[in-house]
């Protein structure tokens, strides 16, 4: 689950890293009355999940009331790259002398935390480790000891962060890593970590993710997140425990086991074809999840085709059978569908679906044929 | 020949009570793999279908002698089983549970090595292993494959399959098939699997079936660069995935330019491996190395 930038900001908070003072609103005269008891100057900060907030006039310096009124208005509702703003983050307005980065992710070659460091901050990181990589210090953490207070300050003196702040960096590094394993975040990031005129070390953004199959040990951190702009078919389909993720195509997409899937995608794509959807219905599927999964395939009206690609392992292709049987008697779908099943009882499977004659629903042998097939479909039926 | 399984294995099941756990137990035992106890804390003393269940690991190998664990309990429980297995002296564990904590994983690995270096742990979130007519254990549906020269690796269950499944359409049979699973900390990873199928006499031909995300195929590639003789052929799921969204498994996702199917592809390529476009080009592949199959 990504955080948008306040609820990070209050999980660093919680956890000892100096942030701003700041609130999140969700109207303008919330807003206004916000950056009166914080006092200007204020930064009125759109919230959502999306980079080039800036650019798209999301973040915006107020002086006074009149001012922070103005911002408020335009940034709420404003359109940022498809994601509505909804909420405003209002903090007083630091000054800043010097600009750094830091962050803390899993290393999955070294399978072992990583720490990241540079002096380079407020740009994109991608461009510091690529031109210049000297200034990007890269450490591994032993989890099993964490990160010491000397490893961070030798992190920062590395980096090369000035000699008086060295200290205000180690103690924010400790803490970003405190963060990092103690909320289960798979990304925490400061991106500018800054250094005020009075020499004050303070996270001025917030990138934070968070391990959704961690959940289960923070409930106070169930509710994060956004999703108001999340799309509706993947909200939807994360209460019924499907995965799906919402693609460009025409082409919808159900199998099981998100490899199979992945591999789907490829081999449709290959014969010309453009997926609308991933949907992982997941092992042991029965005919009732099969029946929802199909709902929401055909939930999104771009979808002019839909491939079945099932191999049967623990999920049984007479239980994929019966659910298209019963989603077809329920949802009287208009498009048509190919259907490839094998693997565990896929002859019963087959035999379901011949004996219904589902109108438009075409039997494949294989992955190819299949794959061949429905983008052939799609494109007479677009 | 084979790898990590076979014959020999005893194995048991953390987890053997519940749902799943006693279906593909029973189903293992029932392909030939000698399944000797499970654990159950709650349940010690009782047995499913004549298979003893203990209440902790250490009891389990000190009454059976169990040198095999498959872990089948949910996941905010899975790490701690495992753990408690290479404690108890287990030197292979097989971690079939899905959506188990990352920083859980990560602590696992790293304990075990610390700790435990002779221990092998496959997964978490893995298919499990078949050793054709020697030994099953997991959930892969063992019915499709028969004993024969392939070794395969693997990230993800069902493409296992869809591979496995092709290779025997075309006359392959298998030495031995891992899924190595597709969450962001395997405790096995390609590299480990590749060196002991270059080690088994049985295994001809390696198919390793890779998806998008981490780099595990790139550190793959300059392994088998080095240090192997016998062919290799790959796969690389995920070609059309959008960056920044997870595709189903946690490990598979594309930040930036590092880690896609891409970028996999080519790294193997540079190094000799042919890479199938499709499973069934995979199939095709490996019928030109190895010749029209047995």
């Amino acid at each position: 689950m990504d955080l948008l930038e306040y609820q990070g900001k209050q999980l660093f908070g919680r956890h000892g890293l100096a942030v701003s003072d700041g609130k999140a609103v969700t109207t303008v005269d919330d807003a206004v009355a916000a950056a009166n008891e914080i006092g200007y100057p204020v930064v009125v900060k759109a919230q959502v999940l999306i980079g080039g907030r800036g650019k798209a006039g999301g973040v915006k310096l107020a002086a006074n009331e009149a001012e922070a009124r103005e911002h408020a208005t335009n940034i709420l509702g404003l359109d940022i790259k498809g994601h509505i703003v909804r909420t405003l983050w209002i903090e007083y307005a630091s000054d800043i002398a010097t600009e750094y980065y830091a962050s803390v992710l899993l290393d999955r070659g070294a399978k072992k935390p990583l720490v990241m460091f540079s002096v380079e901050g407020g740009v994109e990181i991608e461009t510091v480790a690529e031109e210049t990589p000297e200034k990007l210090i890269k450490e591994n953490v032993d989890p099993l000891v964490g990160l010491t207070r000397e490893q961070a300050v030798d992190i920062a003196t590395r980096g090369g962060a000035d000699a008086d702040v060295i200290e205000g960096v180690a103690d924010a590094l400790v803490a970003l890593y405190e963060v990092w394993i103690e909320e289960d975040a798979s990304l925490a990031e400061i991106n500018p970590l800054i250094v005020t005129p009075d020499r004050q070390v303070k996270a001025l953004d917030a990138k934070v993710t968070l391990d959704d199959n961690a959940m289960f040990r923070h409930k106070e951190n169930a509710d994060l997140g956004d999703s108001a702009n999340a799309d509706p078919i993947e909200q939807k389909a994360k209460e019924q425990d499907v995965i799906y993720v919402k693609l460009d195509g025409d082409i919808g997409i159900m199998g099981n086991g998100a490899g199979l899937v992945m591999s789907t995608l490829d081999v449709v794509a290959q014969y010309g074809g453009t997926p609308a959807n991933f949907l992982d219905a997941g092992g042991g599927s029965d005919a009732a999840k099969v029946k929802q999964a199909i709902e929401l395939i055909l939930a999104n009206d771009q979808v002019k085709a839909v491939l079945l690609n099932i191999f049967g392992g623990i999920t049984r292709c007479d239980e994929v059978a019966n659910g298209l049987v019963a989603a077809f008697g329920d949802l009287n779908p208009t498009v048509p569908f190919v259907v490839r099943l094998d693997g565990t009882n896929d002859v019963e499977g087959r035999k379901i679906l011949e004996d219904a004659a589902l109108p438009n629903v075409h039997a494949a042998t294989t992955m190819d044929s299949a794959a061949e097939l429905v983008v052939k479909l799609a494109k007479e039926n677009s | 020949m084979s790898i990590l399984i076979d014959k020999d294995t005893k194995l048991a099941v953390a987890g053997i009570t519940g749902r799943e756990g006693s279906f593909h137990t029973l189903n293992n035992r029932a392909y030939g793999t000698n399944v000797v106890g499970g654990i159950n804390p709650k349940k010690a003393g009782e047995n499913v279908e004549g298979i003893p269940v203990f209440a902790n690991w250490a009891d389990t190998v000190a009454e059976t002698g169990a040198n095999a664990a498959m872990i089948f309990v949910p996941p905010p429980f899975a790490a701690a089983s495992a753990q408690e297995a290479a404690e108890a002296g287990v030197e292979l564990i097989v971690v079939i549970t899905e959506g188990i904590p990352a920083h859980d994983e990560l602590m696992l690995f790293n304990r075990l090595k610390r700790d435990h270096p002779n221990t092998r742990l496959i997964g978490p979130n893995c298919p499990g292993l078949l050793s054709p007519g020697k030994a099953n254990v997991g959930i892969i549906p063992a019915s499709f494959f028969k004993e024969g020269n392939v070794g395969v690796v693997s990230r993800s269950g069902t493409l296992t399959y869809q591979i496995g499944n092709e290779l025997a359409q075309a006359g392959f049979g298998n030495s031995s098939i891992v899924g190595i699973g597709g969450d962001p900390v395997p405790g096995s990873s390609f590299i480990d699997i590749i060196a002991l199928f270059e080690a088994d006499p049985q295994t001809e031909l390696i198919v390793m079936s890779g998806e998008i995300g981490g780099d595990a195929e790139e550190q793959a590639a300059a392994y088998i660069k080095d240090n192997v003789t016998k062919p290799v052929v790959g796969y690389i799921a995920g070609f059309t995935a959008p960056e920044g969204k997870t595709m189903g498994h946690a490990g598979a996702i594309v930040s930036g330019s590092a880690g896609t199917a891409a970028a996999k592809a080519e790294a193997l390529e540079a190094v000799g491996v042919q890479v199938g476009r499709t499973p069934t080009q995979v199939a095709k592949i490996a019928m030109e190395i190895l010749g029209a199959a047995a």
